[in-house]
């Protein structure tokens, strides 16, 4: 039957019934909470009553005014501090598997396979590592004479955050290399041998011939490591709960707690919208000035 | 023939990815090391001691039973086996329909993918968290089913590569033949797109195993866990006793470790095509 309707007809017919599914989940999963998120950020609301109020610009009053919200905040520097570090060695890594080296394909599925691993598994995997009694770290720095090394390394308000920055890069250095190892894969070699011939050292080629070549893709690392930094929630979730006295609370942990636990909706909507804005600044930010490195 | 020479350079790259590796392996080794000691064998011995036999399997059968790990396999399977089925279904179709045809609504359908990619997904939860409950998927494994079901912009752009790479003669010629444009879909594009289809199911398999923050939220029932939460569930009950502990964590890493070694030229082709795009 269908073979006797004209081409444009099954066209039609092909299109709506191909993408109505497809959509109807984009919108209900998808679009439809983002433009409800925002609508929630105006309200009061505990998550289950049939009773919203408008609330106005309060929610976000209370965001901006809230201390603790941003002292939690400044936490995810310290992860972005790690994610930059991340990016250069993923790069640095990169560009030593691009060379001719012996084994190099074995190296790269070792580098990457932190990546792949469960992240729950990850989590409570380093909690006995860096378990201040009997973690396998203080238990290898006793037994080479570091004792003073050797100190509480979740209870520390200082040390915490960086703890579960290094983690973070121990799991997504994998990604950051792999990614760029593909980057330099596509520059064209013969450029490359032509600052080669021009004289060029193998520093100067890397820095002025091989980098700019990748601009793209160090902009994309730097949205992937910045986006994730940012919404960084499990491991002081699983590892913490935000502790000591909330020295490694980030935006998401104090997010998914204002919504969950206090069920305050409205204001953890706002502090979700503050986040986005927060990430979309970042982004237009760190386009300017890469659109200038690379011009 | 090529003699062999010492190359100093290529020398300090091997010694500087073997400390990488080095501190990649350091916390496995340990619970290697130590999900195979008894209660007694752990408290007494240093944790980086081989145990005394690597056969005794007690810790795993032990974490098996008391963690629900069958329940929380067969939950995950389950809902990667159907929500994959989905991705690849409406991946395909999507992507057929962006790529084959021009329409009206083609730009914007395109840029709606585009634009929730930017919107991280834990932030809107709060929003998603309403439609579930509205839906009634509440402590249902739907809930994770249908949040992975449908397929994303990742998704679609690798298969637009694909399909970009099929060339235009064969729908023509089949149209000749008085083919309907389903049955180009089916008979032609699908099968076309198996390498691409591989991909996609490794790394969506690989995203929904490793998912946490879905059926902690929504699935709270303790029928309905998966892999992250009844590891979850299981530390928050025997933390102390690593022994145990080393042994669950095992179970839950080792098996996407295993299928990553055997699928990694497809793991690679997914995370570059996406990236590199």
């Amino acid at each position: 039957m269908i073979n006797k309707l004209s081409y444009s007809k099954q066209k039609g017919i092909l299109i709506i019934s191909f993408l109505i599914v497809p959509l109807l989940l984009l919108c209900l999963f998808s679009l439809y909470p983002a433009v409800y998120l925002v609508y929630l950020s105006f309200m009061n609301w505990d998550g289950y009553s049939p009773v919203k109020t408008f609330a106005g610009f309060a929610n976000y009053k209370d965001v901006f005014a809230n201390k603790e919200i941003w002292q939690a905040f400044s936490h995810n520097f310290v992860y972005l501090g790690w994610g930059l570090l991340q990016n250069v060695g993923g790069l640095v890594f990169a560009l030593m598997l691009n060379s001719k080296l012996r084994g190099r394909n074995g190296y790269r599925v070792m580098l990457f396979m932190p990546y792949i691993m469960n992240g729950v598994a990850v989590a409570y995997m380093f909690n006995y590592v860096f378990n201040s009694e009997y973690g396998s770290l203080n238990t290898l720095l006793h037994s080479v004479g570091l004792d003073s090394l050797a100190i509480s390394w979740f209870g520390s308000p200082k040390i915490v955050n960086h703890v579960l920055g290094f983690i973070t890069l121990w799991k997504f250095l994998g990604l950051n290399m792999v990614i760029y190892l593909a980057a330099l894969q596509s520059v064209p070699s013969d450029i490359i041998e032509a600052a080669r011939i021009d004289g060029a050292s193998r520093m100067q080629t890397i820095f002025h011939v091989i980098l700019p070549n990748m601009v793209r893709v160090i902009e994309l690392n730097l949205f992937l490591t910045i986006i994730g930094t940012l919404e960084i929630f499990d491991l002081p979730f699983l590892l913490t709960k935000g502790g000591p006295l909330g020295a490694s609370d980030t935006f998401l942990t104090k997010t998914v707690e204002m919504a969950f636990k206090f069920n305050n909706f409205g204001m953890a909507s706002a502090m979700s919208l503050t986040l986005i804005a927060a990430v979309i600044v970042i982004l237009s930010v760190q386009r300017l000035v890469t659109r200038r490195w690379s011009d | 023939m090529r003699t062999m020479r010492f190359q100093p350079l290529s020398f300090l790259k091997h010694i500087f990815i073997w400390i990488a590796i080095a501190v990649i392996i350091f916390p496995p080794y340990v619970l290697v090391m130590n999900a195979f000691k008894d209660k007694q064998e752990f408290t007494q011995t240093s944790v980086f001691k081989m145990p005394n036999s690597f056969l005794n399997f007690d810790n795993f059968i032990d974490v098996l039973q008391r963690a629900h790990l069958d329940k929380a396999y067969m939950n995950t399977i389950t809902i990667i086996v159907i929500a994959v089925i989905g991705n690849i279904l409406l991946g395909t179709m999507v992507a057929f329909v962006l790529g084959r045809f021009d329409f009206k609504l083609k730009k914007a359908v395109m840029g709606a993918y585009i634009a929730v990619s930017f919107v991280p997904t834990i932030t809107t939860q709060v929003a998603t968290f309403t439609v579930i409950n509205n839906l009634h998927l509440y402590n249902t494994i739907w809930a994770s089913i249908v949040l992975h079901f449908g397929t994303n912009v990742l998704q679609i752009f690798i298969y637009l590569q694909f399909i970009r790479n099929i060339p235009k003669e064969l729908d023509e010629a089949a149209m000749m033949e008085g083919a309907s444009l389903f049955r180009i879909y089916r008979t032609i594009i699908f099968p076309l797109l198996t390498p691409a289809t591989a991909t996609i199911a490794i790394i969506k398999t690989i995203d929904i195993y490793n998912d946490m923050f879905i059926p902690y939220l929504y699935m709270p029932s303790r029928s309905l866990v998966v892999v992250s939460t009844s590891l979850m569930n299981f530390s928050s009950e025997r933390s102390t006793e690593w022994e145990l502990m080393s042994a669950a964590i095992l179970m839950i890493m080792v098996p996407i470790v295993v299928l990553y070694l055997f699928f990694q030229k497809y793991v690679f082709a997914g995370i570059v095509s996406g990236a590199v795009k």
